[in-house]
């Protein structure tokens, strides 16, 4: 699990595609000549030069799922007072280069190294766009197989803020052991089965049953009182402290 | 390479030149942890300081409090790249550590433990001489268990994953050694101010 030392050297990749995922969230496809060899969970660096040669760095998870493409799927969400998102969000078009570096991250990553972290069941947690590194998870385990039991709890505000909800679903209907539920903290549930309150024991608890065994791994991205309110969930309903790995966005 | 259309917030004068390269400065304090936050009680909370496996002092948090007390106001840097500027802390020096313990450093290598198995390595010269603490407080209010409490490292010129959470020891290595983040890919050394973020930098 841990890589071998070498310098991560910045490298020039361009936006292939950019979609609109919800009202503040849109998806960039950076692509670079030989692609990208990382694991579902990683992040990159990005850097933004102005023409005086002032930079602006961020990491962003990759939302995409490791394979033979040469590009990376980045889910930027705009964050008010931004320096960087507002110029993905405003400024940054197709064709245009932008320095990225990476993957980085050696934790939280899915699937592990050993054998039994590598198979048994996994439940992923995520708030907002924390989704982008546990999408990754999900479509990394879709393309490859094999068909491990993987359970997703996704909060979001508003339904409008359920970012790949047909990708999602679809995964779901093929019922090979993709569990997905929602959880909307301002409006209706989405689907039977799902959920309109914010995160708590009880409702980590109705998605751990779902799984068919207690899982191996728990990981949690999204804000930070968001993956201490998942965190303290998940240990609420009997998962211990190092199963579950966290990534805290806002830093 | 200039990204077309980027101009930047620069910071003012004042802050630029605090500012490490590729830093950009927050109000907040965000939260970067690889797990569940643990909840340690004074009671339960213990210090050691190891020479290698040999344990030389153990000190609970009463013992550990009546420790000659220091502060510290300075700013701090993330390898995520937030800088938050003029934090104050108040703790113990590492060098009033030793002292207490009658311990001159047996090695150069210093490997920082926390109750949650994380560990970080810190050359023994940018512990001492006042550069380095194990904070009990921040902003005059006890340190929250969010930010490492009951307490944490704090080696304020080093990036802040140096600054170890929720530290429960000190121990001198005889060699150099990585430890949690040093062995994912991030720098050994880790200065702000040669943007030492990962292996290579």
């Amino acid at each position: 699990m841990t890589d071998a030392p070498r310098k991560l050297e910045w490298r020039t990749a361009t936006i292939s595609a950019i979609a609109t995922l919800t009202p503040r969230i849109r998806s960039f496809m950076l692509s670079a000549p030989g692609g990208f060899s990382f694991r579902a969970g990683q992040h990159v660096d990005v850097r933004l030069t102005a023409p005086d040669g002032y930079t602006a760095q961020r990491s962003y998870s990759i939302a995409s799922a490791p394979g033979p493409g040469d590009a990376i799927e980045l889910m930027i969400e705009k964050m008010r007072d931004g320096e960087v998102s507002p110029f993905f969000h405003d400024v940054a078009d197709v064709g245009d280069e932008i320095e990225v570096r990476g993957p980085i991250g050696g934790y939280f990553i899915w699937p592990e190294g050993q054998a039994q972290e590598a198979t048994g069941p996994v439940v992923l947690v995520a708030g907002g766009s924390g989704l982008a590194p546990l999408i990754s998870m999900v479509r990394h385990r879709a393309l490859s197989g094999p068909r491990i039991p993987m359970a997703l709890l996704f909060s979001v505000r508003t339904p409008e803020d359920v970012i790949c909800a047909d990708e999602l679903a679809t995964l779901q209907e093929a019922r090979d052991g993709f569990e997905l539920a929602l959880a909307v903290t301002r409006g209706a549930a989405w689907r039977p089965g799902d959920f309109s309150r914010r995160i708590d024991a009880d409702m980590a608890a109705d998605v751990l049953a779902r799984l068919p065994a207690a899982p191996v791994r728990a990981y949690v991205c999204g804000s930070n009182p968001f993956v201490e309110a998942a965190a303290s969930a998940l240990l609420a309903s009997g998962l211990a402290a190092d199963v579950i790995r966290t990534e805290r966005y806002g830093g | 390479m200039a990204t077309r259309g980027f101009t930047g917030r620069r910071p003012p004068p004042g802050e630029r030149e605090r500012l490490p390269p590729g830093q950009y400065l927050t109000a907040d304090f965000p939260v970067l942890s690889a797990g569940p936050t643990p909840q340690i009680a004074p009671e339960k909370w213990t210090f050691t300081l190891k020479d290698g496996p040999r344990p030389v002092k153990t000190w609970d948090w009463a013992a550990f409090n009546a420790l000659p007390r220091s502060k510290l106001t300075r700013d701090i840097h993330c390898v995520t790249k937030w800088s938050k500027f003029d934090t104050h802390w108040e703790g113990v020096l590492v060098d009033d550590i030793l002292a207490d313990a009658g311990l001159v450093a047996p090695t150069p290598f210093v490997l920082a433990h926390s109750f949650d198995g994380y560990s970080t390595n810190v050359p023994y010269s940018d512990l001492s001489e006042g550069k380095a603490m194990v904070a009990t407080t921040f902003g005059g209010q006890p340190l929250h268990p969010e930010h490492g409490g009951p307490a944490r490292l704090l080696v304020p010129h080093l990036y802040f994953w140096k600054s170890a959470k929720w530290v429960n020891g000190l121990q001198f290595t005889a060699v150099d050694t990585a430890g949690f983040w040093e062995l994912r890919g991030y720098h050994i050394y880790g200065d702000p101010w040669r943007e030492q973020r990962f292996t290579g930098d």
